[in-house]
C-alpha cells in the first residue's frame, strides 16, 4: 500500500512520469474523469503538489484556471499536504486565474464567448512563453478545474471548449507542457448525441477514471482508479498502451493507493 | 491480405474515366487503432511511389497548429510572439478550417504546384475527417471529399474517421463516397458500460494493442468484396496477420436470412456430377444426353439406341454441331480488371494534409 506522500506511488507509476526528473509528462494531455460518488479532485491536488515540489525542477510553473473554487480552497488543501500555494503564487510559480470572477458574456452569445476564450488563451500562451525563456526551465503545467463549468461559462458551447483544449494541446507539444483537465463523466451520461467527453478521451494521452467500486460503498475503500496510458511515439518507436486499475482511500493529508485485496 | 489490397488499389490510382479510389479508415474509442492504420497506409503509399521512377514528395496543409487563426490574431495584436506559427514554415498553414472551399483550393493549388513539371497526379491524405466535422457540416465535408475525389489530378484519397464521435448519417455519408472502407474493431468484447473492475482490465488492454481489421471493397461493377484479418501494434508500427481461423476470409455478400443460401460439400459434389444438356464431353465415349426427366443412369440403359442414332446422324450429316462450353462456376477474382492496372503510374506525387505534425518526425 502506498500513500500519495511517498515517492513512486501506484498513481505516479501508472502515469509513467519519471520521478528522477521530478516531473515529466511534457507534451501530453491528461484527462481526469470523475463522478458524483467519487470526486477526482484529489488527483488534481496531488499533481499540483508533485509539479511544484520537484527539487530538480525549481523553475517549473503551474498555470491554473479555476471555474470551480476560489484560491483559498486550494490553498487550504495543499497546506495540509505540505505545499504553500500562497508562497508559490508570490514566486510566480503558481499562476492562478480566477475564472469565477470574470465577466461572462451573457448577451453576446457564442461570438462573445470565443473572444473571451481567445483572451484567456492569449494570457496562458504569454505566461508559458515567458517561463520557457527562463534559465533552467523544464516544463509548465496547465490545469483546468473543471471542464463542465467551463462549458457553462461559454454559453454551453462544448465546441468552443474543445477548440480551447486543442490550442492548449498544441501549446503543450510546442513548449513541452503538461495539460491536466478535470471533467465529470455523469454530466454527459444522458446526452443522446455523441458526447464531447469522448472527443476529450480521443485527444488525451492519459485518461484517469475515478469510479465507485462495482460492489458498492465501503468504509475502507473510497473508490477505484483506472489509468489508461496510451503510450508515446518518438523516433525510436511507440511505447505500448497500458491500463492499470487499483483502489484508493482519501485521508486527511494524503491518499492511499493499493491493489484490490492487498490492504491489511 | 486486406492491407496489401488497399495499398495496391491506392497505388494504382484512378483509372481513365473513373473517380479516384477513396478509402475510409474507421475506428472507435474501444479499438483506437485507426491512427496506426493511417500511418501504415501512408508509409506504404510513400514507399510504393518511391520505388517507382518518380520521387515521392510530401507537402502539408497544416490544419493543426492554428485552425481558427487565434495565434495569428494574438501575434498581430502583440500579446504573444509569432513563434507558434513559425514552425509551420515547411507547411502551408490553414488559418480557418471552417472554410472548406478555401481548404479545397489550398489543397489543389499546392498539389498543382508540386506536379507542375512532371504532369503527374497527387494523392491526398486527411488526418482526420472527424476534426473537420467539428467545424463544418457533414454536407460540406462530403462535398470537399467528393470534389477531391473527382478532381482530374487527384490519384487517390484516404482519411481517418472516428465513427463513435458522429451520428450514423455522417458515417454513412462518408462510406457512400468511399470505394474502400477499412474498419477497426475490438478483438475482445468487454463489458463496456457495466463498470470497471480488475477482471476486464486485461481485455480492455488487449483491445489497445490488437484489433479486427475488416475491409469492404466496392468494385466498379457494383460487386462487394469483404476481407478481414487481425492487426497487432508493435514498437515500430503495426503488423497484419491472418484472421483467427487461420486464413484470410474472402466472402461474398450473403445476407443473413433464416433459410440456407450456401451449399454443403455434398451438394457441391452432386452439382458437379450433373450432366448438362449439350455439354461437350469430348472423352471419346458415346455422348450422353440428359433430357431432364430421368436420371443419367436410366438414360444410359434405355436410351442407348436413341443416342447412338443421334450420334450417327451427327457424324453423317457433317453440317454442324452444337458445342457447348460451360462457363466456370467460380469466376476468378479481379478477372474483369485490366491486367495492365498493375503498372505503377508514372510521376504520382504524394501529397498530405495533416492534422498532427509529429508524424513527419518518425
Amino acid at each position: 500500500m502506498m500513500s500519495s506522500n511517498s515517492a513512486n506511488n501506484l498513481l505516479d507509476e501508472a502515469l509513467g512520469f519519471n520521478d528522477e526528473c521530478g516531473g515529466g509528462g511534457g507534451g501530453l494531455l491528461l484527462l481526469i474523469e470523475d463522478r458524483v460518488e467519487t470526486s477526482g479532485a484529489f488527483i488534481l491536488h496531488h499533481l499540483i503538489k508533485r509539479r511544484l515540489s520537484s527539487p530538480n525542477r525549481p523553475n517549473d510553473v503551474v498555470v491554473f484556471l479555476s471555474f470551480a473554487h476560489p484560491f483559498s480552497h486550494y490553498d487550504r488543501i495543499l497546506r495540509k499536504m505540505g505545499c504553500n500555494l500562497g508562497v508559490q503564487k508570490e514566486n510566480k510559480r503558481f499562476v492562478y486565474y480566477d475564472m469565477l470572477n470574470l465577466n461572462y458574456p451573457v448577451t453576446d452569445g457564442e461570438k462573445g464567448a470565443e473572444d473571451l476564450l481567445l483572451s484567456v488563451y492569449g494570457k496562458i500562451q504569454k505566461t508559458v512563453e515567458l517561463c520557457s525563456s527562463r534559465e533552467g526551465y523544464k516544463n509548465s503545467t496547465i490545469m483546468i478545474d473543471d471542464i463542465s463549468l467551463m462549458e457553462v461559462a461559454l454559453c454551453g458551447s462544448s465546441n468552443l471548449v474543445l477548440d480551447f483544449l486543442h490550442y492548449c494541446y498544441s501549446l503543450a507539444t510546442q513548449f513541452d507542457c503538461l495539460v491536466i483537465i478535470l471533467n465529470h463523466e455523469d454530466v454527459y451520461s444522458t446526452v443522446d448525441v455523441p458526447s464531447p467527453l469522448l472527443q476529450m478521451e480521443y485527444l488525451a494521452n492519459i485518461v484517469i477514471k475515478a469510479e465507485p467500486l462495482a460492489t458498492g460503498l465501503a468504509t475502507d475503500v473510497h473508490g477505484q482508479l483506472t489509468v489508461l496510458n496510451k503510450g508515446i511515439c518518438q523516433g525510436s518507436g511507440c511505447s505500448k498502451s497500458k491500463i492499470r486499475n487499483f483502489h484508493f482511500r482519501v485521508k486527511e493529508n494524503c491518499v492511499e493507493y493499493f491493489y484490490p485485496g492487498s490492504r491489511t | 491480405m486486406a492491407a496489401e489490397a488497399i495499398s495496391r488499389a491506392l497505388r494504382d490510382g484512378a483509372l481513365e474515366g473513373e473517380h479516384a479510389p477513396a478509402l475510409t479508415i474507421k475506428d472507435s474509442i474501444h479499438a483506437p487503432l485507426g491512427a496506426f492504420v493511417f500511418d501504415h497506409i501512408l508509409a506504404q503509399l510513400s514507399s510504393n511511389i518511391s520505388s517507382s521512377k518518380s520521387q515521392a514528395q510530401l507537402r502539408i496543409v497544416d490544419c493543426y497548429t492554428d485552425p481558427l487563426g487565434w495565434k495569428i490574431q494574438l501575434a498581430e495584436s502583440g500579446i504573444v510572439s509569432n513563434r507558434s506559427t513559425q514552425n509551420a514554415t515547411t507547411a502551408s498553414l490553414c488559418k480557418n478550417v471552417r472554410d472548406l472551399d478555401m481548404l479545397f483550393s489550398s489543397i489543389v493549388e499546392l498539389g498543382k504546384e508540386v506536379i507542375r513539371e512532371t504532369k503527374g497526379r497527387f494523392a491526398v491524405a486527411i488526418d482526420s475527417v472527424s476534426e473537420i466535422l467539428r467545424h463544418a457540416s457533414i454536407s460540406s465535408a462530403a462535398s470537399l471529399l467528393s470534389n477531391l475525389r473527382s478532381h482530374d489530378q487527384v490519384a487517390c484519397l484516404f482519411w481517418l474517421f472516428h465513427s463513435d464521435l458522429h451520428e450514423m448519417k455522417a458515417s454513412s455519408a462518408l462510406e457512400y463516397i468511399s470505394s474502400m472502407v477499412a474498419c477497426v474493431e475490438p478483438i475482445s468484447n468487454t463489458a463496456n458500460g457495466k463498470g470497471m473492475n480488475s477482471e476486464n482490465v486485461p481485455l480492455i488492454e488487449q483491445n489497445l494493442g490488437r484489433g479486427k481489421f475488416s475491409v469492404r471493397f466496392k468494385r466498379r461493377n457494383g460487386r462487394i468484396r469483404l476481407m478481414s484479418e487481425e492487426l497487432h501494434t508493435e514498437q515500430m508500427g503495426i503488423n497484419f496477420v491472418p484472421a483467427f481461423e487461420g486464413h484470410v476470409t474472402s466472402q461474398s455478400l450473403v445476407p443473413k436470412v433464416q433459410f440456407n443460401l450456401q451449399l454443403s460439400e455434398k451438394e457441391r459434389n452432386d452439382r458437379a456430377k450433373v450432366v448438362l444438356p449439350f455439354e461437350h464431353q469430348g472423352d471419346g465415349k458415346p455422348i450422353q444426353i440428359y433430357d431432364g426427366r430421368r436420371s443419367v443412369s436410366e438414360s444410359k440403359t434405355e436410351n442407348k439406341e436413341t443416342n447412338a442414332e443421334k450420334m450417327h446422324v451427327n457424324e453423317d450429316s457433317g453440317r454442324g454441331e452444337i458445342i457447348y462450353i460451360r462457363d466456370s462456376d467460380d469466376e476468378m477474382p479481379d478477372s474483369d480488371e485490366d491486367p495492365d492496372d498493375d503498372l505503377i503510374s508514372d510521376s504520382t506525387i504524394f501529397f498530405l494534409t495533416v492534422g498532427i505534425l509529429e508524424l513527419l518526425t518518425n
